[in-house]
């Protein structure tokens, strides 16, 4: 690792109207790193990840990428920054009108202008890396479980092989079983592709399998850090209420989704 | 609140909402002409817009035609001037109620399919990993849609022409005891050039404003089965109304002394 972080994110903010959800909020990722956010629902995880890819330009603040700026550049400059990203939604986002094998292809196609026979070989590859054979690679999304639209999800992130992978909620709305396979597979992604990772979760067991360092995020900003194994024992009452899920203690939940 | 205050408000939000269409709609249409192109997207458009509605501007058509047909030879048997119902039917038809009643069902079949399937993909997140994955959404959803529509109606409209004035033929000569050759020829003697050509244009335009709709509404849909559904209301409503609007505007340039 060099002193030079991966990302630098200073004083982010970001507002919805009167709604006031990133207040200032700073982080670092070194390269190579896995970072996992945590907070409670409302709390901005995912317009932290939708700031950092582009999808949402944040009211103020910076971000910056291997020592350069890339909040506020011109639309073609910033594609090309989103080009080095990869993004797992939290519900897969797959494309609803084309099989499974044209979904992890898109990005080869659309972003490398790979060919299209030679992007849908790469494609069953990255099945197959995902655990997925040949019969699903021509279903349709609607035809997969949940579990195997997570897979199919992650393999069409990881087929552009970015240098940073982002995961928004990867195990939510899985059983314990197949979160703990998607956590073994972003693992083993995330080390086979040698990237940087950030991913935001309120999974606490999927948190300490996937993270190096985890961060814990809370009325806008990140208010602790710390290794993933001393997440347990952080000493902040913030933390220690998120990490035993406990009613009292000086979290109040927001509803409001953003 | 004050009323008055209700009413500037509204007004606003009025102000607001065009200029997001105009925005929207400066966006789409540069967007269907600068590369890259999606030729695959916008020949599956044509066929589910072109193909696929003939069957119900065809019969829309079809039985129009025929009403039309029946309905002026009992108004025009009044002043003994029968003989103009051809003439009446295919001018009715190619000016007016092939495009617009094409338009119509288009609006309805297509306008609401586009609003339902880019609002689900707008609500699922597709839009966004679409902009991940380095593909522009205009390009890929909008563009393809809204040259489809274009060049889908006139060709749809042409059809409907052809079969609401064989609708009106039908009845002319089978229930009305018409001369088949005098209702032919009734048919072709007064018909010109520009009265097909207005409602190519016309179709044409109105296939622009049903694909637009479609993907306005469904690009700007809120979340959840509600924001669909709204969508989808939407853009069948605006695009009927705009149609029927701009029909009297491109009918007032072409045929106004």
């Amino acid at each position: 690792m060099t002193d030079l972080p991966k990302i630098r994110i200073r004083g982010l903010c970001k507002a919805f109207g009167a709604n006031q959800v990133l207040r200032g909020l700073d982080l670092d990722i070194a390269a190579g790193e896995s970072v996992v956010v945590i907070g409670g629902s409302g709390t901005g995880k995912s317009v932290l990840i939708k700031c950092l890819i582009g999808l949402m330009e944040p009211d103020a603040g910076t971000i910056e990428l291997d020592g350069k700026l890339i909040t506020g550049l011109p639309p073609r400059q910033r594609e090309a920054v989103m080009g080095r990203f990869g993004l797992l939604f939290q519900n897969g986002a797959l494309f609803d009108s084309v099989p499974v094998l044209d979904n992890v292809a898109f990005g080869l196609v659309s972003a490398k202008g790979r060919p299209m026979a030679e992007a849908k070989r790469t494609a069953m590859e990255k099945l197959a890396q995902v655990g997925l054979g040949a019969d699903v690679a021509a279903m349709y999304p609607a035809e997969l479980s949940g579990g195997m639209r997570k897979r199919v999800a992650l393999a069409r992130t990881i087929a552009t092989e970015p240098d940073i992978l982002l995961f928004d909620e990867p195990t939510t709305g899985l059983d314990p079983i197949m979160g703990d396979v998607i956590d073994q597979l972003i693992l083993k992604c995330v080390r086979e592709l040698g990237g940087t990772a950030l991913t935001i979760t309120h999974d606490m067991t999927s948190a300490k399998r996937i993270g190096d360092r985890i961060a814990m995020l809370y009325d806008g900003r990140i208010i602790w850090v710390g290794p993933a194994g001393t997440v347990d024992a952080s000493g902040d009452e913030y933390v220690d209420q998120f990490v035993h899920g406990r009613v009292e203690g000086p979290i109040a939940f927001a509803t409001r989704r953003h | 609140m004050n009323p008055i205050a209700a009413i500037g408000s509204t007004f606003l939000e009025f102000l607001a909402a065009v200029g997001r269409l105009v925005l929207f709609t400066a966006s789409a249409v540069s967007h269907c002409v600068r590369p890259p192109f999606y030729p695959r997207i916008l020949l599956r458009q044509i066929i589910e817009i072109g193909f696929y509605s003939l069957p119900v501007v065809g019969l829309t058509t079809l039985f129009s035609g025929m009403v039309l047909a029946l309905q002026s030879y009992t108004g025009f048997a009044r002043f003994s001037a029968e003989g103009a119902v051809a003439t009446v039917v295919v001018l009715s038809i190619t000016r007016e109620l092939g495009p617009v009643l094409a338009g119509l069902m288009v609006a309805g079949r297509i306008g609401a399919s586009m609003a339902a399937e880019i609002g689900t993909m707008r609500v699922t997140e597709q839009i966004d990993a679409l902009t991940t994955l380095s593909t522009n959404p205009y390009k890929y959803l909008v563009a393809p849609r809204i040259l489809a529509g274009v060049i889908s109606l006139p060709f749809l409209v042409l059809v409907g022409d052809i079969v609401g004035v064989f609708g009106g033929y039908i009845v002319g000569v089978y229930k009305l005891d018409f001369n088949a050759a005098t209702y032919l020829q009734r048919t072709i003697e007064f018909l010109e050039p520009m009265d097909v050509i207005s409602g190519l244009v016309k179709a044409a335009v109105f296939g622009f404003l049903v694909a637009l709709m479609g993907c306005y509404h469904g690009y700007r849909s809120g979340r959840g089965a509600q924001g669909v559904g709204a969508a989808t209301t939407n853009a069948v409503v605006s695009a009927s109304i705009l149609i029927l609007i701009s029909n009297y505007g491109i009918t007032t340039l072409f045929f106004s002394q």
